[in-house]
């Protein structure tokens, strides 16, 4: 048979010398050991430039065996995996050391004293004081720009998606993707000079009112276009054969953007929604400019100055106090144990609401 | 309950590419009628445009009359999701909304139209379920996701999901296409019960399924790619299989086309 014939004429190998499972282990211990021993002896470094010289001994090392032994395609396949493993390894160190950092530094003074009680009468000289009325004042700018930018938000993508047609369309898409690189500073301004300096005097008598209402309508104008562009995404992703299912079933437009797609896109949204959020939160520049601080507990969002955990930070790590910069680790760690918790709860709800309807 | 279809002289463009050019057919209540032709000839926007879906994308409109008990489905004073209650649509995926559990998949229909009553939807769930033969398979999970069914148990639930807003026509866009041939089997049979209440409309490309569920067969062909699609005959399942009176069909029918 000439099946038979050409099999054993030209008999496939499959088998190839691979190096040993501890190939790699063996190869990354003896890197370390030589590059101790190069950086050390003469006293040329410490363990950074050890670590280095090992990771660069590891890849020419590993690189050279493999390809003695296994080949070409092998070694650089193990050239390859390095390398991938590397950039994870780097990508994620400085992550790493932010988050021990702030934790080790944000922990000494983080306490319920710390979040219970403001700045009020806290000389440079007491190591007193705490974060509560920057807290007041982050929940309530971030809640009340929450409140303005989910509504339009979503509806701004539901009309882009699901009614927008032609150049209007994308003339509104075009500035949503304008208003995502619109600097933190310049929408403070914008609010300052629309908000507190023309509109705001119109209810106080005369006089410019600066206050937290003002620092959440900066916030908004941030907030709004990612809210829009994530939502528009997640709305898209909604599969088109939903949509005509529903029309099928005799379901109005509306119902069935509202009952449908959109519970279909909720945990995409929620998320989109918690981004925003956590970008607001960590904004400082607005609610210098427009709520311009307030070492007191201010409740009122609509009258008179408030602070913000960003500018709690920003205000402590600049005072010459021995005591303000605990301060500021414990006010930033505070700051993202809050963004983080509420990112928690929302997924939760999202998810929650999705499984059990 | 079924209701008979006429179609005048209908015309369905994509923008200013025509569709299907002059369809004219009537379909007869209570029967199944199979639209059979090769791909692209136009069956399934014929198919849509009886229900008014076909409009649903950007720039796609239709031209003629489409007559469901002597009313122009296309007129200005008719109202688009009565007609589509009146004309329910199986799809060629199986679409149960994601979202929702298999109960709440079943009494969309009726739910989002605004029927509150737990017992209303209890009894229209159960009823929908049974007539797609899926309500032995479900009864025990109604409270689990649709989308964790398999892909036949989809399909049977959108079947019921069709049926429970009790429509006088069902349309089915080869809806057995993406199933294995026992699920395949099961809708055929379900078909053949269906009948017996509705007017039922099958685009396939399978001919053996064309002859064993229809009582009549239309053939849909294109002269060449970019011509709109025309019916080439429309008649008795059996004599279309057996003695169709145009070439073009026989050569389709026989595997003799192009």
């Amino acid at each position: 048979m000439s099946v038979a014939s050409h099999s054993a004429r030209s008999r496939v190998t499959l088998k190839a010398r691979r190096l040993p499972g501890w190939a790699p282990a063996g190869v990354g211990a003896a890197a370390i050991l030589i590059a101790a021993l190069a950086v050390y002896l003469p006293g040329a470094g410490g363990p950074v430039l050890t670590s280095v010289v090992a990771a660069l001994l590891f890849l020419v090392g590993l690189g050279a065996l493999s390809t003695v032994v296994e080949g070409g395609r092998a070694a650089r396949n193990r050239v390859a995996t390095s390398l991938v493993y590397a950039a994870f390894v780097l990508a994620l160190a400085p992550l790493l050391s932010v988050a021990l950092t702030l934790v080790t530094k944000g922990s000494e003074r983080l306490n319920g004293y710390f979040l219970g009680v403001s700045m009020k009468g806290v000389s440079a000289f007491d190591n007193k004081g705490g974060a509560y009325h920057a807290i007041i004042g982050t929940l309530e700018q971030a809640g009340i720009a929450t409140l303005i930018t989910v509504p339009l938000g979503v509806l701004g993508a539901v009309y882009i998606v699901e009614y927008g047609r032609g150049r209007l369309a994308a003339l509104i898409r075009f500035f949503v993707d304008v208003m995502t690189g619109i600097p933190s500073i310049v929408a403070g301004l914008f609010i300052l000079a629309f908000w507190v300096l023309v509109v705001s005097p119109m209810f106080n008598n005369g006089r410019p009112e600066y206050s937290g209402f003002a620092a959440a309508l900066a916030l908004s104008v941030l907030m709004l276009p990612t809210i829009v562009r994530s939502t528009e995404e997640m709305l898209r992703l909604v599969p088109g054969a939903l949509r005509e299912g529903a029309y099928a079933l005799g379901i109005p437009k509306w119902k069935t953007i509202t009952k449908i797609v959109l519970p279909t896109a909720a945990p995409g949204i929620v998320t989109g929604v918690m981004l925003a959020v956590a970008r607001a939160c960590g904004e400082t520049a607005p609610v210098i400019l427009v709520a311009l601080g307030n070492p007191a507990i201010n409740f009122n969002p609509f009258s008179g100055g408030q602070s913000s955990l960003s500018l709690y930070v920003y205000e402590q790590a600049g005072t010459a106090s021995k005591y303000a910069p605990g301060r500021a680790w414990a006010a930033a760690l505070t700051l993202v144990v809050l963004v983080l918790s509420l990112t928690v709860a929302a997924k939760l709800l999202a998810r929650r609401n999705k499984l059990a309807r | 309950m079924a209701k008979r279809i006429e179609a005048v002289n209908v015309s369905a463009y994509y923008g200013a590419f025509r569709a299907i050019d002059n369809i004219s057919m009537t379909i007869e209540p209570k029967s199944v009628t199979a639209l059979i032709g090769p791909s692209g000839c136009g069956k399934s926007t014929f198919l849509r445009s009886i229900n008014r879906m076909h409009e649903v994308l950007p720039g796609a409109k239709v031209e003629g009359q489409l007559l469901i008990d002597g009313q122009n489905i296309y007129d200005r004073d008719i109202d688009v999701t009565a007609v589509r209650r009146t004309i329910g649509m199986v799809f060629q995926r199986p679409n149960p909304f994601p979202t929702m559990s298999i109960y709440d998949n079943v009494v969309a229909g009726l739910r989002l139209n605004g029927v509150r009553k737990k017992s209303l939807l209890d009894a229209a769930c159960e009823k929908a379920l049974r007539g797609a033969n899926l309500w032995n398979e479900v009864k025990d999970r109604l409270n689990r996701p649709g989308a964790g069914l398999s892909g036949g148990q989809q399909q049977r639930l959108c079947i019921a999901r069709a049926i429970a807003v009790e429509p006088q026509v069902v349309l089915m866009d080869e809806p057995c296409s993406a199933l294995d041939p026992i699920s395949t089997l099961a809708i055929e049979d379900l078909i053949a019960e269906l009948k017996n209440e509705y007017t039922i409309v099958i685009v396939t490309h399978n001919m053996q399924q064309a002859a064993r569920v229809s009582d009549r067969t239309g053939f849909f062909s294109i002269d060449k790619t970019g011509e709109p699609g025309r019916l080439i005959e429309y008649d008795d399942t059996a004599k279309i299989f057996t003695n169709p009176s145009v070439k073009r069909t026989e050569d389709y029918i026989t595997g003799r086309f192009g």
